[in-house]
């Protein structure tokens, strides 16, 4: 996804004055730092506004449910707490990709990519199941105002984690053909920006929605 | 082109020219004693579903969010050691968040139970 | 005369010491090539250019100004006369929802889009955005959301709930048809628009601007533009938010803001404004920018106090994060709540009056120059201090309570956003049409459009002040002839006057449209610097090249083009600017020092293939969800085509010039 932005050589009277092209395709800028990167980072503030808004809505719903199950009946602590600790992992394994793409180790880069959307996977599998629990206990997405609110925060949260899945894996298949264009490591980066973040989200939901007693 | 053969020593590095402290990643080990301390405090957290803190119960939740938050963004995201102008487009989107939906909370009388 | 290459599609090593380092063309995965063609409808398609996207932002907003306006037209005649029939209660409520979306988020948001895209570059010194497939994405998407948006008119109804959507209203018991879904999932499409566009933004901003154009060297267009942009990036998700919770309640039965399941309406309002504050700054900032560079301009003299102007805009971008519930001074909040949002309202004027009067202080001692341009500038700095004093009055919650909900409002929101905002958009079509268009707009025209609107907008809405003070209620069908009141404050007098007013307006606007039809049938060629202006973009031809410049220009001071062509000379009598230079003399300067080597961004077909799955996907929650299956294949295939696409155009895939001497190397006019 690395968009090439317009540059241009140096021009004809040989200045080096000013940063030019550090050797990976990347394009001279005003404060040398990576568009891509900036346009991450700048998406990642706006995420901050779209899970604060889903965040305060759970939490203004989380008491209203009538005589319907809530927080105290239907979470099991334990196994999400299995899945924070597979999802925190997976951080790793991206912290891993990422240096190993900065190495130059192709393989090693792929492998743990895919170890990476393997955890995520995982992770979205302990969602899918609980959610499946929840619906068997009688607590479905139109149940009560608690209910859509915590199916609507968490699912959004699992779609991104889906979403960034997709991502780890295509990443780690076109890279491995060699096909990612200009510098590597920076493609790898930002995708581990990506699911840094919805790691950390995940750690602010499972303190606020499961763990703070209600 | 001499800026391109500077570029190949610091290949491992991968980072765009920057002032602050471009080159240094941790290394491997580094990131994973960060791990291990994070998954501590994720069972610290969990913990507590077992032992029954009474009223500490919130606020020492809520601070190991906010150090396990934080370290992930200082260290795997690594704002530590990159140029402060990412760090500043992510806080003023964070501190927004975290202002604009306080206040919302609070005419909800939302934090009236903890006063 | 600047080379301008295709880089070959041999890929170049990383590192390689004997190429340079420049883009790394892959083979690629994609089946499509990229496409090339530099002229026919093609080259508006699947263009990535900054310049041609801004014309056709432009283009389609202008549409939608015309049916926003229509729209209104039919409110007023509605309004016109007590107990009227000219609409029905239920279009009418369609009327005055659509009336607003349109305005604000079909009109006035991507008109300010078409300048920012257009003149952002070039007032940085830049040759495109920072992501130009992105900025592409950007238009069709909000091309196809606000068509989306509009086919609920021919689809059981259009949206009537009010712009703002309140519930229990917009729920399915009081609204069923189809019309608010049209409503959420248009504005979620263009939404994607504005946040992604957003982000092009602000990273072109910082990172892609001229040698020497430090932040504080910045033209103040650019600088009001970045405000807005990051307003936007924060507030777009929490609309993004509140239209989900509502399309989950409307089309899969959450309970969200359903009263009876405990729900509570006010959830909706707060999300909403926390959005919609920021959105009525989004409005304002790019129009406060043109007129920032319109009013030096034509008073010949340097902006006053451009720290100020800058400060005080980035200071009601923060700020106006902090007053949105004054939208809700009458809903229930509280004394507490409702004083903090009263005090806080009151504390933005500030930096807005700071603005007045730096713009005032720059009018005064110069020697003002009252082209159509600098008359549409002037007007916003006379209307919006209406608007805004209004507003001021709103600002107390005591006495807001009586205003809300009453015309009294409406007459406030109209001077700013119309007085302000679409007044300073005017003010930047007869500023820069020469240097889009190579063609000065007439002034003969151009001054009845101004005066015609100017008359039009007070006589529209002053009245309205008075309507509200005397109870005539926002949003209702009919005022009935009982209520009409006696004497100077006759309800019927003055709907009457607003009506004639809003018709004024449309003539206004029509003769804008025949000055636009005039001046491209036969306008004559415009001069490079019509008007001795002071930045940037005009260091330019006129349309700009496809590279925009010939050499990138190194910025020595604000207002740089301004002192490449005016010296200060000392003399006996103090100092005075003579000018050393002419623009042509400065663009030939320019010519002669081109680059050698400029890359320009490919066109694509992946942004439009991308932005035609979201409408498919919004007609299958409507309708059925196996369709919106089928949209997001679309929307997926158009992703791995664009991640798999090759960077750059193989060079065999242009067309060979007529004389058949090799690839292309020329590039197309623009338009």
């Amino acid at each position: 996804m690395a968009d090439i932005a317009v540059h241009e050589s140096e021009p004809a009277h040989d200045d080096h004055g000013h940063g030019h092209d550090d050797g990976h395709g990347a394009h001279v800028t005003s404060t040398g730092l990576s568009n891509n990167k900036l346009a991450m980072w700048l998406f990642l503030g706006s995420e901050c506004l779209l899970f604060g808004g889903l965040i305060s809505t759970y939490m203004l719903y989380r008491g209203r449910r009538g005589d319907d199950p809530g927080p105290a009946q239907l979470f099991d602590i334990p196994l999400t707490s299995v899945s924070s600790f597979v999802l925190l992992m997976s951080s790793l394994t991206m912290v891993l990709a990422v240096n190993a793409a900065k190495r130059n180790e192709h393989s090693n880069t792929s492998l743990w990519l895919i170890v990476t959307g393997l955890l995520g996977a995982l992770f979205v599998g302990g969602q899918v199941y609980e959610f499946t629990v929840f619906y068997n206990e009688g607590v479905g997405f139109t149940t009560s105002l608690f209910a859509s609110s915590f199916f609507t925060l968490t699912g959004f949260h699992g779609v991104h984690v889906a979403i960034g899945v997709i991502m780890l894996m295509a990443t780690a298949a076109i890279a491995k053909r060699g096909r990612i264009s200009g510098d590597k490591a920076e493609v790898v980066e930002m995708v581990g920006l990506y699911w840094h973040f919805v790691d950390v989200v995940w750690v602010v939901i499972f303190t606020l929605v499961y763990l703070i007693p209600a | 082109m001499s800026a391109a053969t500077e570029h190949v020593e610091h290949a491992g590095h991968g980072h765009n020219t920057d002032e602050h402290d471009p080159h240094h990643t941790p290394s491997d080990r580094y990131f994973i004693k960060v791990a291990l301390f994070l998954a501590l405090l994720t069972a610290a957290e969990t913990a507590t579903y077992w032992v029954p803190l009474g009223a500490f119960a919130t606020p020492s939740l809520l601070l190991m969010m906010v150090i396990k938050f934080w370290i992930i963004i200082r260290i795997f995201m690594h704002l530590k050691y990159d140029s402060k102008i990412f760090g500043t487009m992510f806080y003023i989107g964070l501190g927004l968040a975290v202002f604009v939906f306080c206040v919302f909370l609070f005419t909800f009388q939302f934090f009236e139970k903890f006063w | 005369m600047a080379i301008i290459e295709r880089p070959s599609s041999v890929p170049a090593v990383v590192g390689d010491a004997t190429s340079p380092a420049l883009v790394t063309p892959t083979e690629a995965l994609g089946v499509f090539k990229r496409p090339v063609s530099s002229t026919g409808w093609k080259s508006w398609v699947f263009t990535v250019d900054h310049k041609k996207l801004g014309i056709m932002y432009g283009v389609v907003a202008l549409f939608f100004f015309l049916v926003g306006g229509a729209e209104a037209l039919l409110i007023r005649l509605q309004l016109a006369a007590p107990d009227n029939t000219v609409l029905s209660a239920d279009l009418y409520n369609q009327m005055f929802t659509m009336h607003a979306t349109t305005m604000v988020f079909l009109f006035v948001m991507p008109m300010a889009a078409a300048f920012a895209n257009y003149f952002l570059p070039l007032q940085i010194g830049a040759r495109d955005v920072a992501f130009p497939r992105i900025n592409a994405l950007g238009f069709w998407l909000f091309l196809f959301g606000g068509i989306f948006l509009n086919t609920s008119w021919f689809l059981g109804g259009a949206a009537d709930g009010g712009w703002f959507m309140y519930s229990p209203n917009s729920s399915p018991l009081y609204s069923p048809s189809h019309g608010i879904d049209f409503w959420l999932l248009g504005l979620q499409i263009t939404g994607i628009a504005s946040l992604i566009g957003a982000i092009n933004l602000i990273v072109t901003i910082i990172n892609m601007r001229a040698p020497g154009m430090s932040l504080m060297r910045m033209p103040v267009f650019t600088w009001m533009q970045l405000v807005t942009q990051f307003l936007l990036l924060f507030a777009m998700p929490v609309i993004t938010v509140a239209l989900f919770l509502l399309g989950f309640q409307r089309n899969f039965g959450a309970a969200f803001f359903d009263v009876e399941k405990g729900a509570d309406p006010l959830l909706w309002q707060h999300l909403f404004w926390i959005f919609g504050h920021p959105e009525v700054y989004i409005i304002i900032l790019p129009s406060f920018g043109i007129i920032s560079e319109v009013l030096p301009t034509f008073a010949r003299k340097p902006l006053f106090g451009y720290k100020f102007v800058v400060f005080s805009g980035a200071a009601i971008g923060f700020v106006g994060w902090g007053v949105w519930a004054h939208h809700m001074f009458a809903s229930g909040l509280g004394p507490v709540s409702v004083a903090v949002f009263s005090a806080a309202t009151m504390l933005i004027a500030i930096p807005t009056g700071v603005k007045i009067c730096n713009w005032t202080l720059t009018l005064w001692g110069g020697k003002l120059w009252f082209t159509t341009a600098m008359n549409f500038a002037i007007s916003v700095i006379v209307l919006f201090t209406i608007g805004g004093l209004s507003g001021v009055t709103h600002a107390s919650a005591p006495a807001d309570t009586q205003q809300t909900d009453t015309y009294h409002i409406v007459a406030h929101f109209h001077y700013v956003i119309v007085g302000g905002a679409v007044m300073g958009l005017f003010a930047g079509f007869y500023f820069w049409w020469p240097k889009m268009f190579g063609k000065l707009l007439s002034e003969r025209l151009g001054k009845w459009n101004f005066w015609l609107m100017f008359f039009g907008v007070n006589l529209t809405f002053a009245p309205m002040h008075i309507l509200g003070m005397q109870g005539q209620p926002r949003r209702m069908v009919v005022w009935p002839e009982k209520l009409t009141g006696e004497g100077f404050f006759n309800l019927g007098f003055w709907n009457q006057v607003a009506t004639w007013g809003s018709f004024m307006i449309a003539t206004g606007v029509l003769v804008f449209i025949i000055n636009i039809v005039v001046t491209t049938k036969k306008g004559a060629k415009a001069p490079l610097d019509p008007w001795d202006a002071r930045t940037l973009e005009w260091i330019t031809a006129s349309p700009p090249k496809e590279h925009n410049f010939d050499r990138v220009p190194t910025v020595h001071a604000l207002d740089e083009f301004f002192h490449r062509k005016y010296e200060e000379v000392d003399s006996d009598s103090g100092t005075r600017l003579v000018k050393v230079k002419t623009a042509e003399e400065i663009l030939a300067e320019e010519e002669a020092n081109a680059d050698t080597n400029i890359h320009l961004p490919s066109p694509s077909y992946w942004p439009i293939v991308l932005a035609f799955g979201f409408p498919i996907i919004a007609y299958g929650v409507i309708y059925n969800l196996l369709l919106s299956v089928v949209g997001l294949a679309i929307v997926l295939l158009g992703i791995f085509g664009w991640v798999l696409e090759p960077s750059v155009a193989d060079d065999s895939d242009y067309d060979p010039p007529v004389d058949g001497s090799g690839p292309t190397k020329e590039l197309a006019s623009i338009g």
